[in-house]
């Protein structure tokens, strides 16, 4: 084994040619093998088959942002090619690239016909599968064009002797009928907390940050499944800690104010225009708190006053529906008809956003029809 | 001779007035030599802009203020050809993609691997990377904020971005996560009186403190309006006395009013035709149909019953988030007028308003 070694710390050299120190830690802690993918037993179970075996269908990867996909299939191929071999048998297209009809037709059809080239010779001393197939990977597929999926059809069936297609994306419903049947899918799940605070903790640990259970559970509250997010968020914040004089510790408000959150008081605030009346005003006879005892101004005025302080303040607007939602659902003292009415609220003021309506003018709508939903039946 | 806003707009990131604690958040991450991407957000003429100049002078240093305008020519799979207008120093690169409306995809890609793909060569630059300053992102459309997405990840060592938005809804969240997130409120009404109070003092004169307040409140958060409407009062009459002085509106502002009073006054289908013209000369001048229904909005409910309030700016929301998604602006405007001309009917005649907008 000593024979390889000098090559093998070579090749390490020569992929630190990117300074280490700057990239961004969600590129450093990429699995460099499938059983380094955190959470995502079933799909690993699967493909780890597939290493010893040397035969792979055509897959379809699915399921929300910062869950494994790209990782897993650029970590499998890693494995089954090697990093000599990788270059000549892997072609990786994503959104960025022009995916339009043409590049189906001509680039990718090119790549799927040339009959893979022999194996070359591992430099760094490891054995791999390396199958007699090359493997074409579409990241970001539910971005391709309705034609350009359907002019993929027959090509992956008449060179499916000598490629391999893994199809990646978010939304299985995008990708057309004929496309999907053809492939075997895997459903990639949301991370559970435990698994993302167990992966944090890891590259904390890797990068001499440290990392309190407080901040912990807030980047995992605040990214809501998607690892990436949470790791992109604690080098953000560790960032930020470290460039001070004294290297500060990260606090769960770092992690938020990175997060786009809006603060609790803000929500309250706007909550409390609403007329619902904040959580923490006792449980028992939180019903006999009249809210407009409290000097706060609620009806229209109050409502577009604490509207146009959020706007002037720069909260998102998607971001201050998504946090009342959450606030109204979880509140204690609403009825469900209310709660049901608010939703409703919601939902029609989120696709308006989307749509591309004014901030100021859906918040205040939601701010109305929400008080007027309150104060109908309470 | 310039602007006051332009003549004294803070350089640096010590000069300026107000979040201080923001500033020197920019400031360590700018010396801490591993800088992310970032996204600015907040209201406009909160100073997001001055704040991406004061950062990229404490990255770069004086080089960055030698800008160059060039003009580049594109072209789409389609063979258009677009025309960019591209503002670069030896360090950074300003575009605004969203000048070129749905061909904005193309200029992102090409101008990103474009910088991407060549490294920093000056030796004595101070960081390794090149800056692209996105303005308006907000307005990309998804196929551009798509193809952000990897490149941002992929060419991390050579370049890093800054989008400035007004606010992050309309940006796709993968974006939204690989950036550093940074907020720039609107200044409160002291702040931005600090702000005024400098200026004058730069210019030789004292604002009366009423006057000040005055300007303070018509801008509204706005400190780019507020410098602007002071240059104009002062220009009116050199003592500022408050006593004498009014703030002028814009002359869209005024007509706005004018056909919010219209509404009031009288709802007729003769009425109808009359605020349709009006409509017209508003928006063949150029002022965003949103910002019309808006103004008129406003202008509206502070003169009707509190009944009203509430139905009167839903229907603003509704037909306002139909007009972006419909082609014809005017159509939407229209419907608008004709509604609330309905609802005010209605609500004097004692009419029961259960018709559609009760039951929700």
């Amino acid at each position: 084994m000593s024979f390889f070694q000098p090559q093998a710390t070579k090749a390490a050299q020569k992929q630190s040619a990117i300074d280490p120190q700057h990239q961004p830690w969600v590129e450093k802690y990429r699995p460099k093998t499938i059983d380094d993918v955190s959470a995502q037993e079933h799909t690993v179970a699967v493909l780890r088959k597939t290493l010893t075996s040397s035969n792979l269908p055509h897959m379809l990867f699915y399921g929300p942002p910062g869950t494994g996909k790209t990782s897993t299939i650029l970590a499998l191929a890693r494995q089954l090619f090697g990093p000599d071999n990788f270059r000549s048998r892997v072609l990786e297209l994503n959104a960025s690239d022009e995916r339009g009809i043409s590049i189906v037709r001509e680039k990718i059809k090119n790549f799927a016909r040339q009959t893979p080239r022999a194996q070359a010779v591992a430099s760094d001393g490891k054995t791999y599968p390396c199958p007699p197939y090359k493997i074409i990977i579409l990241d970001e597929a539910d971005s391709m064009t309705q034609d350009a999926q359907a002019a993929l059809r027959r090509i992956m069936e008449l060179y499916a002797r000598i490629t391999r297609f893994c199809l990646v994306c978010n939304y299985v419903t995008r990708i057309i009928e004929p496309l999907a049947s053809r492939c075997s899918k895997f459903r990639f799940k949301p991370l559970d907390p435990s698994a993302t605070s167990a992966r944090l903790a890891q590259i904390a640990a890797a990068e001499n940050v440290p990392l309190s259970p407080g901040t912990a559970a807030a980047l995992v509250a605040t990214s809501h499944g998607d690892l990436r997010r949470a790791i992109t968020y604690l080098q953000s914040a560790a960032r930020l800690a470290t460039s001070v004089a004294p290297p500060a510790p990260i606090t769960p408000r770092d992690v938020q104010e990175i997060a786009g959150v809006v603060p609790d008081d803000v929500v309250v605030g706007f909550a409390g225009a609403l007329g619902i009346e904040p959580l923490g005003t006792g449980g028992g006879d939180g019903m006999d708190v009249d809210v407009d005892a409290g000097g706060k101004a609620t009806g229209f005025d109050g409502v577009r006053k604490k509207a146009k302080a959020i706007i002037r303040e720069g909260y998102s607007a998607s971001q201050i529906i998504a946090q009342l939602h959450d606030y109204v659902v979880a509140h204690p003292t609403l009825t469900a008809r209310q709660k049901a009415r608010c939703a409703m609220v919601f939902a029609e003021a989120d696709k308006a956003l989307c749509d591309g309506a004014d901030e100021e003018l859906w918040i205040l709508e939601v701010g109305l029809r929400a008080h007027k939903a309150i104060a109908s039946d309470s | 001779m310039s602007l006051w806003v332009d003549k004294h707009r803070p350089r640096s990131l010590d000069q300026l007035h107000y979040h201080h604690a923001l500033s020197a958040r920019l400031k360590a991450l700018a010396a801490s030599g591993d800088f992310p991407h970032m996204l600015f957000y907040g209201p406009s003429g909160a100073g997001k802009k001055t704040r991406i100049a004061g950062t990229l002078l404490e990255l770069f240093g004086k080089g960055v203020e030698k800008l160059k305008i060039d003009q580049r020519v594109f072209l789409t799979p389609t063979k258009r050809k677009l025309d960019v207008n591209i503002v670069q120093s030896n360090f950074h690169i300003e575009i605004t993609p969203s000048e070129v409306g749905n061909y904005d995809r193309v200029v992102i890609q090409e101008i990103l691997k474009e910088i991407a793909q060549t490294q920093q060569v000056d030796l004595s630059a101070k960081q390794k990377f090149k800056l692209v300053v996105i303005h308006e992102a907000d307005s990309l459309t998804r196929d551009a904020q798509a193809a952000l997405r990897r490149t941002m990840e992929k060419y991390m060592t050579n370049m890093r971005l800054i989008l400035c938005a007004n606010s992050t809804s309309k940006l796709i969240a993968p974006i939204r996560s690989r950036c550093l997130l940074m907020r720039v409120a609107a200044p409160s009404e002291e702040e931005m009186r600090a702000v005024l109070d400098y200026v004058g003092k730069r210019e030789g004169f004292a604002i009366p403190d009423d006057t000040a307040r005055l300007i303070a409140q018509d801008a509204n958060g706005n400190v780019r309006k507020a410098l602007l409407v002071l240059e104009a009062l002062k220009m009116q009459n050199t003592d500022l006395s408050s006593s004498a002085l009014s703030i002028a509106k814009p002359d869209w502002e005024t007509y706005c009013h004018k056909v919010a009073d219209m509404i009031i006054q009288e709802q007729s289908p003769a009425r109808v035709m009359e605020v349709r013209a009006k409509l017209y000369e508003l928006l063949s001048h150029c002022i965003p149909p949103s910002v019309v229904i808006k103004t008129i909005a406003e202008k509206v409910v502070d003169q009707v019953d509190d009944a009203l309030k509430a139905d009167i700016m839903h229907w603003a929301a509704i037909y306002e988030a139909r007009m972006r998604v419909g082609n014809k602006k005017i159509f939407h405007l229209e419907a608008w007028v004709v509604k609330v001309m309905s609802l005010y009917k209605h609500f004097f005649l004692g009419f029961d308003m259960d018709a559609g907008f009760d039951d929700f």
